[in-house]
């Protein structure tokens, strides 16, 4: 059974379809990658799937249960969840408090203040950002604020992670370091969703991927089936250029 | 707020609390009368400010509704003062004025934080009107008498309420329902998806501040014994604890104290020498305080001690 | 009975007249300038009690008044936000904290205005005697001031209407109403606009002050019901929208008439009801986005 499913999902803003009747379904375990040019609708799907937004149809099923129409801290707990575009860290607290939040809320059981600060400074190290756990988080670099965002997230004990553009702004170094952590987060047995546009990382890091353009997926397949795809290609001409891919 | 050296146990002036706790405790017993009617103001004002921003400091909603819920205790005493115990009393009152804003948290906290602002500004304005309608039409009075309590007892009431209300928010704050509140005010979608019912916990807040609102006023009304709607519903108490919090500074807990114990004494001294001058002033200094003192006065010497203790390393 | 009906509906017109105006005003403060101006209504109680002095003291016309009134209040909107409110806007650190600030800001003015206004003309009820003989419409009888009230009110919102439709400078506003942001990058001086707006909007304000003196009695402390009744016009005409403020005034007006008839006294407690209905189902409002 596959983790995530989706079916016709569609959402209008004002008169335009941001999302027109995407069917998809993640199986568990997998890394699947969501591109398409600006504007595709790739953050609306995933906001939909985190419930920041509802569908105006269609239904979404994570481990077999409907979704839609829960709130976001109600998708958190059954095990979804993610990172923004545009990075949302807790500016003016402490490092370590960031991702001790997840750990405090973002799990359907409770667990002790010791228990929770444990998890957190685990996981600060699980990302590399052990050195900075009691600076202000508003002190960090760009990387180090994005590599906060998936502590955070990792905290609430996802068994799905979307990631939303993780490498924009990242020199190649970054790039490399995230994708080698998002082969790690696969490794401890977490589905990941990853919205990208730097193409080399999403060839290199997903076992599948799909396409959006327009609200409305083009294609779906493997990183080979994609790269040779002349839809996709010839929605790509001057994406990829532009990439670098 | 460094969550993990509270939670490794901060070094606290816990000796010095002690002792002002001791002070103000037996201080009926050789103060003068000036000094405690004084000190019951300080304490009436303390409240309002610290409840107001254990909600509105760390989440960004600012509630312009304190007059109204100081209002609501005013009334339950007003109602109640012959039928039931004070105590009793100050606890009904401070259960209507949570009740109020369980209300008007469940209507407009689901919300952007505009509708908040405006239904609360408003909200003083409504009561005094239902309340005058009520009691002209319905009950046909126009004031009512509370039943006296020695000023020393006023003061150990208020005095009980504003220390329950400094743990509270203590406790809070270190807590991790104070973390996750100030979340909210950093992002509140992020807090959201990070796993915390924003909504119910802006809401149970909310509350919370309210009734500590509501059992100040329940005891002030025995002080004035006369009451009628305006006296009760007075917009001015629900600019001067913002005023208050403001000067003070929001980030620790001591400000809004400072802020309010500041102004409660310019506030005894202005009304006395310059009656007619004070809301001026007031405005004035709130003007100034928004432009020049984002912080407040607790920011405003974090600065200077900073600046201090740099130019000390600087000359070694 | 349909005299009645009559009766009530003109006087809901005559009532929503001044809120339609009164709220346009507001809507102009928030909608554009995006500040929160809780003190709108001491604008207005400015603006009554100006043309209160200049009737008692030189015996001008409250109709000649209107077209003092106005540009002293427009000129202090304009100051305001050109010191004060700019100032806040390069302080504040986002557009949120600004809208937060700002509203603090106007809550401080608010005491300052009303103090004032006490100190120069005393804190007692003020009131002028101005056109109040009976004139009969329709087979019902209103006073002559009423009905210019709402005369004058539908005309400063209809060339007010004009002007944003028709001026260079009300397409300006519009633009930066819908986009702030694009609108600079068109060229349009943003400081000066959103200066204009906010100097419109009390300018609205110092003219529904007027209007009001002249049917109404006037107090120092006048002003918060005012305020509270423009921001709930405002939320129900939907916040951001112009004709929405002047529609959600006039709807407004009409139902503390109908409430009035029934109730006295109890005219705020339906407004809030109203607010509360929209809060629940639809917080946009009636033109809002």
């Amino acid at each position: 059974m596959p983790i995530l499913e989706g079916e016709g999902v569609t959402k209008y803003f004002g008169g335009l379809a941001a999302v027109f009747n995407v069917d998809f379904d993640v199986e568990q375990g997998e890394v699947l990658g969501l591109i398409g040019p600006n504007g595709a609708g790739k953050t609306t799907l995933f906001n939909l799937i985190s419930a920041a937004l509802t569908p105006k149809s269609g239904v979404i099923r994570f481990k077999g249960q409907d979704i839609t129409g829960l709130k976001p801290h109600q998708i958190c707990r059954m095990g979804v969840a993610r990172t923004f575009q545009s990075v949302k860290v807790f500016a003016n607290m402490p490092v370590l408090d960031n991702v001790v939040l997840g750990s405090f809320f973002g799990t359907p059981t409770g667990v002790s203040s010791a228990d929770a600060v444990r998890e957190a400074s685990g996981l600060l190290e699980f990302v590399g950002l052990s050195a900075v756990k009691k600076a202000r988080a508003k002190d960090l670099t760009l990387a180090n604020q994005k590599r906060l965002e998936v502590a955070r997230a990792l905290a609430t004990e996802p068994e799905l992670l979307l990631l939303d553009e993780i490498m924009a702004g990242l020199n190649p170094t970054e790039v490399a370091q995230a994708m080698e952590l998002i082969t790690r987060i696969r490794d401890k047995g977490i589905t990941v969703i990853m919205i990208e546009h730097v193409m080399k990382a999403i060839m290199n890091v997903c076992e599948r991927i799909l396409v959006l353009h327009h609200g409305e997926k083009i294609a779906e397949g493997t990183p080979q089936e994609i790269a040779t795809s002349e839809t996709v290609m010839k929605v790509y001409l001057g994406e990829k250029a532009r990439a670098g891919g | 707020m460094d969550f993990v050296s509270v939670v490794s146990k901060r070094s606290f002036p816990l000796g010095s609390l002690l002792l002002i706790l001791i002070l103000l405790a037996t201080s009926p017993l050789y103060a003068p009368v000036y000094t405690v009617v004084l000190l019951t103001s300080i304490f009436m004002y303390i409240i309002i400010t610290v409840s107001w921003t254990m909600f509105s400091g760390p989440t960004g909603y600012i509630s312009l509704a304190p007059a109204a819920f100081f209002g609501v205790g005013v009334y339950a005493s007003a109602l109640l003062g012959f039928v039931l115990p004070l105590p009793a009393i100050i606890i009904i009152g401070g259960l209507a004025s949570s009740c109020l804003a369980l209300l008007v948290g469940a209507l407009t906290l689901r919300l952007r934080g505009i509708y908040f602002v405006m239904f609360t500004f408003g909200l003083v304005e409504l009561l005094l009107h239902f309340v005058l309608w009520w009691e002209v039409n319905i009950t046909g009075t126009t004031g009512r008498v509370v039943p006296t309590v020695g000023n020393t007892t006023v003061y150990y009431l208020m005095l009980i309420i504003f220390a329950i209300l400094v743990l509270t928010a203590y406790l809070i704050r270190r807590s991790r329902f104070g973390l996750a509140l100030q979340s909210i005010g950093e992002y509140e979608e992020a807090a959201a998806h990070t796993g915390i019912n924003v909504t119910a916990l802006k809401i149970i807040t909310f509350a919370i501040s309210a009734f500590f609102m509501g059992a100040a006023g329940a005891i002030m009304a025995t002080r004035w014994t006369y009451i009628d709607p305006r006296i009760a519903f007075n917009p001015l108490l629900s600019f001067m604890p913002v005023l208050m919090a403001i000067f003070g500074g929001m980030g620790q807990l001591y400000g809004p104290i400072i802020g309010a114990a500041i102004f409660t004494y310019l506030e005894e001294f202005l009304i006395t020498r310059f009656p007619y001058y004070y809301m001026l002033i007031f405005g004035i200094i709130m003007v100034v305080a928004i432009l020049y003192m984002p912080d407040g006065l607790v920011g405003l010497m974090q600065k200077l001690w900073k600046r201090i203790s740099e130019a000390k390393h600087a000359d070694t | 009975m349909i005299v009645t009906i009559l009766d009530v509906v003109i006087a809901g017109l005559l009532l929503g007249g001044i809120y339609a105006l009164t709220a346009v005003g507001l809507s102009l403060q928030y909608g554009v300038a995006r500040v929160l101006n809780i003190a709108h209504g001491e604008f207005i109680m400015i603006g009554a009690f100006i043309t209160w002095w200049l009737f008692a003291a030189f015996g001008i016309n409250p109709l000649v008044s209107l077209a003092i009134c106005g540009p002293i209040v427009f000129i202090i909107g304009f100051t305001l936000y050109r010191t004060l409110f700019t100032r806040l806007r390069t302080s504040s650190a986002s557009p949120a904290a600004f809208e937060g600030n700002s509203m603090l800001a106007c809550f401080g003015l608010l005491f300052i205005i009303q103090n004032v206004a006490i100190l120069i003309w005393g804190a007692d009820m003020k009131g002028y005697s101005y056109l109040a003989f009976p004139v009969n419409f329709g087979g019902a009888v209103f006073a002559a001031n009423r009905l210019i009230t709402l005369g004058f009110a539908m005309v400063i919102g209809s060339v007010f209407y004009l002007f944003l439709a028709r001026t260079r400078l009300g397409k300006a506003i519009r633009a930066a109403a819908q986009d702030p942001t694009a609108a600079g990058l068109m060229g349009v001086n943003m400081k000066q606009v959103l200066a204009l707006c906010f100097g419109f909007g009390a300018l609205m304000a110092g003219f529904g002050g007027t209007l009001i003196s002249m049917s109404y009695k006037i107090q120092p402390t006048m002003g918060l019901e005012y305020t509270v009744i423009a921001l709930i016009v405002i939320v129900l005409g939907g916040l951001g929208s112009i004709p929405g403020s002047f529609i959600g005034g006039l709807l407004l007006g009409l139902v503390g008439s109908i409430v009035t008839y029934i109730q006295p006294g109890l005219s705020l407690v339906a407004y809030y009801a109203i607010f509360m209905l929209l809060l629940l189902a639809k917080p946009t409002g009636i033109l809002g986005k």
